[in-house]
């Protein structure tokens, strides 16, 4: 914790020993509304820092009370202290280590439910962040992604994601690893060849964070068990299949299933990546109403691709699926964006969506599964 | 002059270029210039005289079919491109 800076800061129990002692005290949230929504301490009052000099008087008419001032860690809550102080207030403190100190002491809080002593510490890089913070991390907690393909795109983001804390992780994959896989699928290792990679990429999800709960679904999708993969209540679906059947199945099932989409999808120096979220934004048939011929549609295994490059799409993929769960930021709805790895360059298009959708459109023409594989080949 | 992106997939057919410039004012007429250069370029990506379905075209950052499709403008320094899906995630 930081140093109290004599006069003007106070620790935790300090502070709440200065509450409890001085009823005249006034306690006040120097943060902004949304970090106050998530939880704040019971009898402080909300006056965001930038507010604070014209709006003290409301809350503190009197000059020589005990103001004692919060926010998340203890640096904004301080220059309110100093600015309160220039305005002539006799004792102005701020509570060094914010909210987050207090929290993490198990004081009181109007937060319902607060995460384990060891959560905070995994988690206290998040928690730091005022669009994560506690409540953010415990909604991370409560989260449930499936990832399609524990492959080169999965495996950055199931990294990413079971670092993060979500609570649900389902991987589905029926392929086993192969060595040629390892030169760019990072969940998986040496040691596990001809290992299913569901279970060598739980094996290095659960070993990376034991919060997550690694569900295996070793078997490739089909229209005969999508729906029921799906029913398992996924709040967002990472895509990282290697075929168009695939893709084009998921896109159906997932605006049936009203479950967000995070794209990506990768070749030799160059990936994209978007967001579906059905019904706000375009779908993947509202892209690409029509995959390339066959001839032009190589796999990874037929084209290559840069090892790094999975890296690098996967991770936005993650960070994309990470904001969904939130409810923070700017999604990709409606943005595709290109990378090219060879300029080292992000392009960023426009994807409206299609009204003649045949899937999510006003009048859909497709309302149950086809025949993928055909539709893939018969350009 | 207007840039034109090739994507990887089919840059086979334009003798491997990333991209190409061509001059035109529409996206028709620099598509054509581009035809010109490398027919089977064209042959792919035309389809009964309009773009294929699986081609879409970008003129800065907006997909042509939500603009005014082959006659849609294009500025002399704009950039054009051609997008096919890429199916992979392997």
């Amino acid at each position: 914790m930081a140093q109290v800076e004599h006069g003007l800061e106070l620790d935790a129990a300090a502070a709440r020993e200065l509450l409890d002692r001085d009823d005249g005290a006034v306690l006040v949230d120097v943060r902004g509304e949304d970090e106050w929504a998530g939880g704040y301490i019971p009898g402080a009052v909300l006056v965001p820092l930038r507010e604070l000099p014209e709006r003290i008087a409301e809350v503190a008419p009197d000059r020589s009370q005990n103001v004692v001032l919060y926010c998340a860690v203890g640096a904004r809550s301080l220059r309110g202290a100093r600015a309160l102080q220039e305005l002539g207030y006799e004792r102005p403190v701020s509570m060094s280590g914010g909210i987050v100190d207090w929290l993490s002491r198990g004081y009181p809080s109007t937060l319902e439910r607060t995460l384990e002593p060891d959560q905070r510490e995994r988690y206290s890089r998040h928690v730091l962040i005022p669009e994560v913070g506690e409540v953010g991390q415990l909604k991370l907690l409560d989260t449930s992604m499936l990832l399609i393909g524990a492959g080169g795109l999965g495996s950055p983001a199931a990294l990413y994601l079971a670092a993060a804390g979500v609570g649900r992780l389902g991987i589905v994959d029926d392929d086993v690893v192969d060595e040629s896989n390892l030169q760019r699928q990072v969940l998986h290792s040496t040691a596990r060849l001809g290992e299913p990679k569901a279970d060598s990429a739980k094996r290095t999800l659960t070993e990376l964070n034991p919060d997550v709960e690694v569900v295996t679904i070793e078997e490739r999708l089909t229209s005969d068990n999508i729906d029921t993969i799906l029913a398992a209540g996924w709040d967002v679906i990472v895509d990282g299949a290697d075929n168009f059947p695939t893709r084009y199945l998921l896109n159906d099932a997932s605006v049936w299933h009203d479950i967000p989409v995070v794209h990506g999808s990768i070749y030799r120096f160059e990936g994209q990546t978007t967001v579906f979220k059905p019904h706000e934004g375009p779908c993947y048939r509202c892209l690409f109403p029509q995959p390339p011929p066959p001839e032009l549609a190589p796999s990874c295994a037929e084209g290559g691709v840069l090892g790094v490059l999975p890296g690098v799409i996967g991770s936005l993929q993650a960070n994309e699926a990470l904001k969904l769960a939130l409810g923070a930021g700017n999604p990709l709805v409606g943005r595709l964006l290109l990378f090219d790895a060879l300029s080292t360059s992000f392009t960023e298009v426009a994807i409206r969506r299609d009204p003649d959708c045949p899937v999510c459109g006003d009048s859909p023409t497709i309302t149950e599964y086809i025949d993928y594989v055909e539709f893939c080949a018969a350009r | 002059m207007t840039m034109v992106r090739i994507p990887p997939t089919l840059r086979p057919d334009a003798e491997g270029q990333r991209e190409v410039s061509a001059a035109g004012t529409t996206v028709r007429e620099v598509l054509n210039e581009v035809g010109e250069r490398f027919p089977r370029l064209r042959a792919r990506i035309f389809e009964n005289g309009n773009i294929a379905a699986f081609v879409n075209v970008y003129v800065g950052g907006e997909d042509i079919r939500t603009q005014d499709g082959l006659e849609t403008r294009v500025a002399d320094d704009a950039t054009v491109i051609l997008l096919p899906a890429m199916a992979g995630g392997c």
